[in-house]
C-alpha cells in the first residue's frame, strides 16, 4: 500500500550519543539547537522556517532539565512562533508528539513543526531517579520499599508476567542479543561488542528479575524531528514521510501504572498500549499484519515483549514464544524490531531516536533497512499515561 | 546461608503527607494499618486520594485492616544509592480487607530465593525518619 497523509516529517536531525556525563563541555541547550539545525539542514529548511515547537514529556527533558521555545528562538534566531505545547507526563507520549505537531499543522496553528528531545545527565543518572527524588507525598507510597529508578519498578510488572503467562528470562535475552546484533554496524551506537547468551546470564542481577542487560543505556545527546503540511513537504529536500495516524492517551487500568502499582487484572502485566494501538490501527486502516518494521520503546527488555502482545504481533501471553522463536530478528524475523539497536545499544534519547529509524526506513536509507517497508509503527514508552504510537508510511 | 531481606533503614526513609494521606500515616504511627474506603460506595482506594474514583464522593472512612497481605508480584533488589550491599524484596501486596487496593511495601526477614507470587503475609510496624512509622511485612508464621 502506499500511505497518503496530510502531514508528513520531513527533516531528522541528531548529535553524537555520548556515554551518561560524557557530553559536557556541550549544554543541553546547544545539543538540542544542533539537533533542529541538523533536522533543518535535511529537510533543506533554515531555522527561520521553523514556527511551532510540539515536545513531549512535559517539555521536560530527562532530569530537572528543560525544552524552551523562548531560549530556542533567541539562541536559533527564529522570528515567530504561532505554536508551542507539550504532551503531558515522560517518555510515554514520544512518538505521540508527531500527532501532536500533526494537530497544530491540520488546525492551520503552524506550519514546521519541531519536536526535539536533550539528554544531559550530568547532575543526575535517570536510573536512579526515584532515590533522589524529594519525598511527595504519592511517591511516599512507593520510595520507601527501595523501588529507586524505572527499571526497579519494571521488575515487578515483569515477574508477574512470568508468573501468568510461564515467560521465560530468555525471551527478554532474546531481546538484548537482536537489539545488540542490529546495533553492530551502527557507526554511532554506543554498545556494538557482540552479545552471547551467556553474558545476559552471567550478568549482575539489579532488580530481579531484571539484569543489567535488561536495562537500557543512559545517554547523553539529542534527536529533533521536523513536520509540515503534505503540501509543504512536496517542495523539500527529502522525500517526504507520510503522518499515516498518530494516538496518545491510555485506559484508567493503566493509569500511572508503576508509579501506582494498582493495575487490575491483565492490565497490570502489560504495557499499557492496547487502548492505543486499537485507536492508532483504527485510524491507519491498517492491523499489526500490515505493519513492516516495528520501533518499540525499549527502556527494559520485557516492556518490548509486551508491546508486542498489546499491539497485537501475537495473542496477549505468547509474548515469550513469539520473541523466543525468532520473529523480531532483522534477519529472518517475520517484524524486524528496533532495527537501530534501540535505547538497550545504540543510544537512550527518551523514545526519538526510534522516530528518526522510522523515518529513515520508510525513506528507504536506514543502515539495517528493512527491503521494501511500507508502513513502520513506533512507540513511546510503556510509563504513566499518555503513552503514544505512530504509523509512518512510504511516500509514493 | 543466603542474607534474609531487610528493609531501607529508618532514618534514611522520609515521607511527606497531604491531608488526603496523612490519616494512613497518623494511624500507621499508632500500628494500625488502614485503607481509605468510600463512606457511599463502598470502594477502596489506594494510595489515598481526594475523590472515590467510583462515584466521586469526597466521604471516606478508614477502616482499621486486619494487617495480612498477598503477595501479588515483587522484585528482588540489589543494592541502593549509598547502600550497594543491602538486599530488598520489595513487594506490590493484595489487601484481601481492601479488596482492589493494593499497597507497595517490603517483605522483610525472609530469604530472597523463597519468596513467591501469593505468599501471606502480616504487617509489622518500623520507625522511619520524623517521628513516622512504615508498614512492613514478613511472611505469616
Amino acid at each position: 500500500m502506499r500511505a497518503t497523509s496530510d502531514v508528513a516529517v520531513v527533516g531528522v536531525g541528531a548529535t553524537e550519543y555520548y556515554r551518561r556525563g560524557q557530553s559536557w563541555p556541550r549544554t543541553i541547550t546547544e545539543l538540542a539547537g544542533s539537533a533542529i539545525l541538523a533536522a533543518c539542514d535535511d529537510a533543506g529548511l533554515t531555522a527561520k522556517d521553523i514556527d511551532g515547537f510540539a515536545y513531549y514529556s512535559g517539555a521536560g527533558a530527562g532530569y530537572g532539565q528543560s525544552m524552551d521555545t523562548a531560549e530556542f528562538m533567541e539562541t536559533l534566531g527564529i522570528p515567530e512562533v504561532t505554536f508551542s505545547a507539550a504532551l503531558t507526563s515522560g517518555g510515554g507520549g514520544a512518538a505521540g508528539s508527531i500527532g501532536l505537531a500533526r494537530a497544530a499543522i491540520v488546525a492551520g496553528d503552524a506550519n514546521v513543526v519541531v519536536t526535539v528531545m536533550a539528554l544531559q545527565q550530568a547532575r543526575q543518572r535517570l536510573g536512579s531517579v526515584f532515590a533522589a527524588a524529594p519525598a511527595s507525598p504519592m511517591n511516599s507510597f512507593i520510595q520507601p520499599s527501595g523501588l529507586s529508578g524505572p527499571g526497579h519498578l519494571m521488575s515487578v510488572l515483569t515477574r508477574r508476567h512470568m508468573y501468568d503467562y510461564g515467560t521465560r528470562r530468555e525471551a527478554f535475552a532474546e531481546i538484548a542479543l537482536s537489539q545488540r546484533e542490529n546495533a553492530a554496524n551502527r557507526p554511532k551506537a554506543l554498545k556494538k561488542e557482540p552479545l552471547t547468551l551467556d553474558d545476559y546470564f552471567n550478568a549482575r542481577m539489579i532488580a530481579e528479575p531484571l539484569c543489567l542487560y535488561d536495562f537500557c543505556l543512559e545517554t547523553d545527546g539529542a534527536v529533533a524531528v521536523i513536520t509540515t503540511s503534505a503540501e509543504r513537504a512536496k517542495d523539500l529536500k527529502q522525500k517526504p514521510v507520510p503522518v499515516v495516524a498518530a494516538a496518545h492517551g491510555g485506559s484508567r487500568d493503566w493509569g500511572r501504572a508503576f508509579g501506582w502499582m494498582g493495575m487490575p487484572g491483565e492490565n497490570f502485566a502489560s504495557s499499557g498500549h492496547a487502548p492505543v494501538a486499537k485507536h492508532l490501527f483504527e485510524r491507519a486502516g491498517v492491523g499489526p499484519a500490515d505493519i513492516d518494521v516495528a520501533l518499540l520503546y525499549d527502556h527494559f527488555s520485557p516492556m518490548v515483549l509486551m508491546q508486542l502482545e498489546d499491539y497485537g504481533f501475537c495473542a496477549k501471553g505468547e509474548g515469550g514464544p513469539f520473541v523466543e522463536s525468532g520473529a523480531i530478528r532483522y534477519k529472518g524475523g517475520s517484524i524486524p524490531v528496533n532495527t537501530h539497536g534501540g535505547q538497550l545499544s545504540e543510544a537512550y534519547i527518551i523514545g526519538m531516536t526510534h522516530i528518526k529509524e522510522g523515518v529513515e526506513q520508510m525513506r528507504g536509507t536506514a543502515i539495517n533497512q528493512v527491503p521494501d517497508a511500507e508502513l513502520a509503527l513506533v512507540s513511546g514508552g510503556p510509563a504513566a499515561l499518555p503513552v503514544s504510537g505512530l504509523i509512518l508510511g512510504r511516500d509514493s | 546461608m543466603t542474607a534474609l531481606a531487610t528493609a531501607l533503614p529508618g532514618e534514611n526513609v522520609h515521607i511527606t503527607t497531604d491531608p488526603y494521606t496523612e490519616p494512613f500515616w497518623q494511624a500507621a504511627k499508632e500500628d494500625r494499618l488502614v485503607a481509605p474506603k468510600c463512606a457511599d460506595c463502598g470502594t477502596f482506594r489506594m494510595p489515598p486520594t481526594p475523590f472515590c474514583p467510583s462515584c466521586q464522593s469526597r466521604e471516606v472512612e478508614w477502616p482499621r485492616l486486619s494487617g495480612r497481605a498477598v503477595v501479588y508480584s515483587f522484585s528482588v533488589v540489589h543494592g541502593f544509592p549509598g547502600l550497594p550491599d543491602i538486599t530488598l524484596v520489595a513487594a506490590v501486596l493484595d489487601l484481601p480487607d481492601a479488596p482492589g487496593a493494593r499497597l507497595v511495601s517490603n517483605v522483610i526477614d525472609v530469604d530472597p530465593a523463597k519468596v513467591e507470587i501469593g505468599d501471606e503475609v502480616e504487617v509489622v510496624f518500623a520507625p522511619i525518619a520524623d517521628g513516622w512509622k512504615l508498614p512492613l511485612f514478613r511472611p505469616v508464621a
